[in-house]
Order: C-alpha cells, then structure tokens, then sequence
C-alpha cells in the first residue's frame, strides 16, 4: 500500500514572532523555519507502517515556496521514498492545499493520506478534512492510535471528552494528534542518502487547480498584551489578593 | 439569508458551547439579515432540540433525529449540512472536535474556504481570529457566498435560554458505507467542564505523576473547579487527553486559572492567557509562566498545594 504524507513548512514551534509594525503579516524575516511538529508526527507514523510491512512506499508532499523543499529533504531522510513538491508563491490556505493533494491523490492513488491535524501557524485544522471531502474518502482525523487491518484501518481519535474508535474502509485521510507516536530525528547518514531520492516538482497551473484563497487578511495585529503581575511570598498572601484585590475566591 | 448553528451535545443534553455560538450567529444575522436556525443531528435527539428551542433568538430549530446521525460522524453530518446550506449564507459550530472534524467538510464539499475558530465578529463577512498560537491576531474577509466558521466558545458570552423557537424535523438521511463508529471511551467526571468552569487548576510536569494529581482534587473540590493538565502532564499519562489546554487542546478563559507545575511555554499560554485572573506556582522563580500571572508564587507545589487545600 502506498501512503501519501503532506508536509507543510512553517515557524520553529519556539520561536515566539511578532507582527508587522504595518500590521500587514507576521515578521518571518530570519525566522527559523521548520517541518509543522504535526507533520513529523504524520511522517513518523508512515515509516513505522513501512517498517511493520503495511506500506510499501511513502511518497511525501509539500504545497509552497521552493524555501519548502527542505521540508521534503528532511520527509526523505526520515524515510519516505519519493517527494512532490507542488511549487508557488501564493499565500496556501487549506483549501488550496487540500485541491493539490486531491489532485495528487487522484495520480497516486494512495492507501492512506496522512496529514498533520492542524499547522501551526494558521492553526486552521481542516486540510485533512477537506481533502477527505474533495476525494470522496472516510476521514480519522486526531489519531492517537491507527491500527491498518485488511482493507479497513481502524483510528482511535482524541475527542473533547476522551477518546473515540472509528472503522474507515481504505483508502482514507488520517490527520495525527500529538499522542499518536515520537517522532524520530534523522541520521546523518540518511540526510546524505535523502539529497539522492527523487523529488518531482509541479505547478498547480499543471495540476489545473487554483490554490489562491478567498479569504483575505486585511490586518494582523497583535493580541492585547498580558502585564505580569505580582509575586506573592505566602498561600496566606495569596488567598488573601485572590479574595480581597481581584475578588475570585 | 440565513445562519445555520449546529448544534454540540454529548450524553443526551446539549453543550454549553452551543449558546456562545448562538451569540455569535446573533452579531452575524444583526449584519446580514435572516434568522438563525440551529441544526439538531444525532440519535433520539429530541430532548436536545427542546433545550435548543430556548436559546435566545433562534427562529427555528432543525432535527435530523436519525442513526445514520448517532456519534455525528463526520462523513454523513457533513453530508447532511451541505445539503441544507443552500438555504443559508452562514454555517457555524463550536471550535470543539466536533466542529472542527466536520466543518471543514462542508466547507470543501461546496468548494467555499473554512474560517476557523473566531473571536470576534465584524461584519457579516469579516471575522478576528488569533493565528500562531494566539501571538498574533488576523482579520480576515471572506469572498465566498457561504461562510462556514468555526466559533471559540470563549469569544462570545452564552445567549439566554429563554427563546421559544419552532421544530422542525429533517428527513434528508446520509448514506454512508465509508465509517463505522466503534467505540467511545468517556472521562467520567462529576466536576465543571473544563471550557465552562468559572476556576480552572492545572497540573503540569512538575506534577511528577498522575497520583500526585490528587493534590489538586482537593483544592477543585473546594472550588468547584475544573482541572486541567499541560501537555506534557498528558503526554507522560499523568492523565487524559481530554485535559490538556492548550493551542492544541482546549482554550479556556475562566475567572480564575491556577498553573501549578508548568513552565509556560507559548502553546500553553495560547490556550489559558485570556483567563480573567492568573495565579502560577512554580518553584522556578525564572519559568515563563510568571510573566503573565497575575499573582506568582515561588514555592515547592508539594508544600504549597496541600497549605493553599487546608486555608481555602
Ligand atoms: C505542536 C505542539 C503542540 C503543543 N501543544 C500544547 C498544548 O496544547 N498544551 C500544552 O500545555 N503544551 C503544548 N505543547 C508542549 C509545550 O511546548 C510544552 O512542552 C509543555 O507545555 C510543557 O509542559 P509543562 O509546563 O508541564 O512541563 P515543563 O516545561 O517541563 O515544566 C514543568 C515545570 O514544573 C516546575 N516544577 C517542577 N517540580 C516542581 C515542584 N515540586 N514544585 C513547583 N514547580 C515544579 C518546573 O520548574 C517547570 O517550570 C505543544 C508542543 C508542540 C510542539
Ligand atoms: N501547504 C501545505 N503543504 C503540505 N501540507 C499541508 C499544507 N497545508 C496544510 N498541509 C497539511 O495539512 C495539515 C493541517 O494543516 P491545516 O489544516 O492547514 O492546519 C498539516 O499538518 C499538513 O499535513
């Protein structure tokens, strides 16, 4: 069976940006970029299912800048076999990547597609949901356990009141949650193989699909700034603000 | 036209959550005109399309009562709201998983963008949301005929419960051989929901194990809080996942939220920072979480939380 993983290129999950003074975007000058810790989570659950012998071949995608092929680099070094690289420069929402995976499955014809459950930097959470929706197939999304058996894969998924077993038939789109696995980092000897496994590079002109969103971002400021406030030296003393300065107790 | 709320509920009675949502289809349909309708899906639902009939401002109240709807799958919900939203120019629902494992759905199936978790309502086509773990706040306009959002239950104050609407019911049925439920295994738990409590205490790592995690019972007790947990408290099973708050677990905004061994890292703060009054314990006087605690106290939690049981 093959897999599918979609990796998205975003922010280091540290580093704390900041907004435009012109509130047009968020700062990414010399801001460390990295694969989306979803998508490590995605990548790492392909890889054990090849080394269980449930997959065959991972194939791992990315939608954005050529910056992104990094990104593909460090999918191939953590085993996936191949990379697409669906190459632009637009602003990629999640409909838009969920088009060119849908037009990428319809190549490929996958087993399973699994993405990250939400990017860290839009925190959109509906990529997978989406491409589900476009190609017609069962979703699992927040995986915390995914269990392939035959032609059906049963996911165990982290739900506001606990967890929840679902059954899909194949092919179907999972998206991971962070319980699902650890991912694992890569090798130097692997990075130095993954420079050597073939990436193909697309348009979305040549997959015939617009990524462009109709969503505009008409301003990014930041949020209403939280003063610290005081150490107290004591439970006494804190008891004593909480029920006589800010009144909660 | 009008806004579709579907509406959240679990065991048998209706979610919280819902009303905040409905408040935010209020603002919406105060900008575009038309009623709102809140969609009741599920299985002998009928006691929760009751409970929906009286929040406040709702028109009318849609009931797909039906098996195909049991657990709201995403596959036949999704199915069903896109077939009903041609009536509508909004479709809403809570940020919770479900919401957010349906949604998307919808909104891809009529090929219009998905806007997640809002904050605020502008105008009937332009919405707040905050973006990169809430250190930044977009404003976002969408061109698309019908909006289909996902509403962070903290933005909005709950509607009152003293509507009457009408109720409907709904014969469309989804067919669906792709998913199956399974099973579900529920938290049971006799203390406040975490995203409506008033207090809210978390356990982190500092915890060091899931027994300790009783030192905050008795403080809860005493408080009628909820308790909550950081990821890495989750993560190491110390407890559930259900209790993990967080940019990629449940946002809160109580009166009161007490951290109790967590460092503060930002996708914790994303997910508690709007809270009324923050108090941090933390025996590290450096650790990030004192920069936005209201009050920070600098002590063993070992000492400190069975002292603070005691004097509460
Ligand atoms: C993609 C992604 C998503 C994430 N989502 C979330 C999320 O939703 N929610 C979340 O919480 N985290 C999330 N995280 C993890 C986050 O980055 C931190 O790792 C996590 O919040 C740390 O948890 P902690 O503060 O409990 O642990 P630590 O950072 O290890 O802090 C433990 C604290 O306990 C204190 N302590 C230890 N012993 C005692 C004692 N005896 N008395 C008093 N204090 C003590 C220490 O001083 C320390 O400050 C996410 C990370 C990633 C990459
Ligand atoms: N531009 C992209 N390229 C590749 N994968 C993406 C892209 N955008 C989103 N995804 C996938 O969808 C997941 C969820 O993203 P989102 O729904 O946008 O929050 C990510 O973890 C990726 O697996």
């Amino acid at each position: 069976m093959k897999v599918l993983v979609a990796v998205k290129r975003v922010i280091d999950y540290n580093v704390k940006i900041r907004v435009k003074p012109d509130h047009s975007d968020v700062d990414l000058t010399n801001v460390k970029m990295a694969m989306n810790p979803f998508c490590e989570i995605a990548v790492e659950e392909a890889v054990r299912l090849k080394e269980r012998g449930v997959a065959s071949e991972i194939v791992a995608v990315t939608i954005g800048p050529k910056a992104a092929q990094e990104q593909l680099r460090t999918a191939l070094a953590l085993g996936a076999d191949r990379a697409i690289h669906v190459q632009t420069d637009e602003r990629v929402e999640s409909l838009g990547a969920a088009k060119a995976l849908a037009k990428l499955v319809e190549e490929e014809q996958p087993g399973l597609v699994i993405l990250g459950k939400q990017a860290i930097d839009t925190d959109n959470n509906q990529t997978g949901q989406m491409l589900a929706a476009l190609s017609g197939l069962p979703q699992g999304t927040f995986a915390s356990e995914v269990v392939v058996d035959g032609e059906k894969v049963q996911v165990t998924r982290e739900i506001d009141g606990g967890l929840q077993t679902v059954e899909l038939t194949l092919p179907a789109v999972i998206t991971t949650d962070l319980r699902l696995n650890e991912p694992r980092y890569a090798k130097l000897p692997d990075i130095m193989k993954a420079k050597k496994k073939p990436m193909d590079v697309k348009t979305p002109d040549e997959l015939g699909i617009d990524v462009a969103s109709k969503v505009k971002r008409l301003k990014v400021e930041p949020p209403a700034e939280r003063q610290g406030g005081v150490k107290v030296d004591s439970v006494d003393e804190l008891i004593d603000k909480l029920k006589n300065e800010a009144k909660v107790l | 036209m009008s806004t579709l709320v579907l509406a959240e509920h679990h065991d048998g009675a209706l979610v919280g959550a819902t009303a905040h949502v409905v408040a935010a289809a209020q603002q919406i349909v105060k900008e575009s005109g038309g009623d709102i309708d809140v969609l009741v899906a599920g299985e002998g639902v009928s006691a929760i399309a009751e409970a929906a009939a009286k929040l406040d401002g709702v028109a009318r109240v849609r009931v797909a009562d039906h098996a195909a709807y049991a657990h709201l799958l995403a596959e036949p919900t999704a199915a069903l709201i896109a077939e009903l939203s041609d009536d509508y120019s909004h479709v809403l629902a809570c940020a919770s998983t479900t919401g957010k494992n349906v949604l998307p759905r919808v909104a891809a199936i009529k090929d219009v963008a998905q806007i997640s978790e809002i904050i605020a309502v502008e105008s009937a086509d332009t919405f707040k949301r905050p973006i990169y773990a809430g250190n930044a706040i977009a404003t976002v306009q969408s061109e698309d005929a019908l909006k289909v959002i996902t509403v962070r239950a903290t933005g909005f104050d709950a509607v009152s419960e003293d509507g009457s609407a009408s109720i409907e019911a709904v014969d469309f049925v989804a067919d669906n051989s792709q998913s199956t439920f399974i099973k579900e295994e529920l938290a049971q738990s006799d203390r406040p929901e975490l995203g409506a409590a008033k207090v809210v205490i978390s356990g982190g790592r500092g915890m060091g194990n899931g027994d300790n995690f009783k030192l905050l019972e008795g403080i809860a007790d005493k408080l009628g809080a909820a308790i909550g947990a950081s990821r890495a408290a989750v993560d190491a099973g110390f407890v559930p996942n259900d209790m993990q708050v967080g940019q990629t677990g449940k946002i809160v905004a109580p009166e009161l939220y007490i951290a109790v061994g967590i460092s503060g890292a930002i996708q914790h703060l994303a997910g508690m920072k709007d809270s009324k009054v923050i108090v941090a314990i933390n025996k590290d006087e450096e650790a990030p979480i004192f920069q936005v605690a209201d009050y920070g106290l600098v002590a063993d939690l070992f000492e400190a939380l069975p002292e603070l049981e005691q004097k509460l």
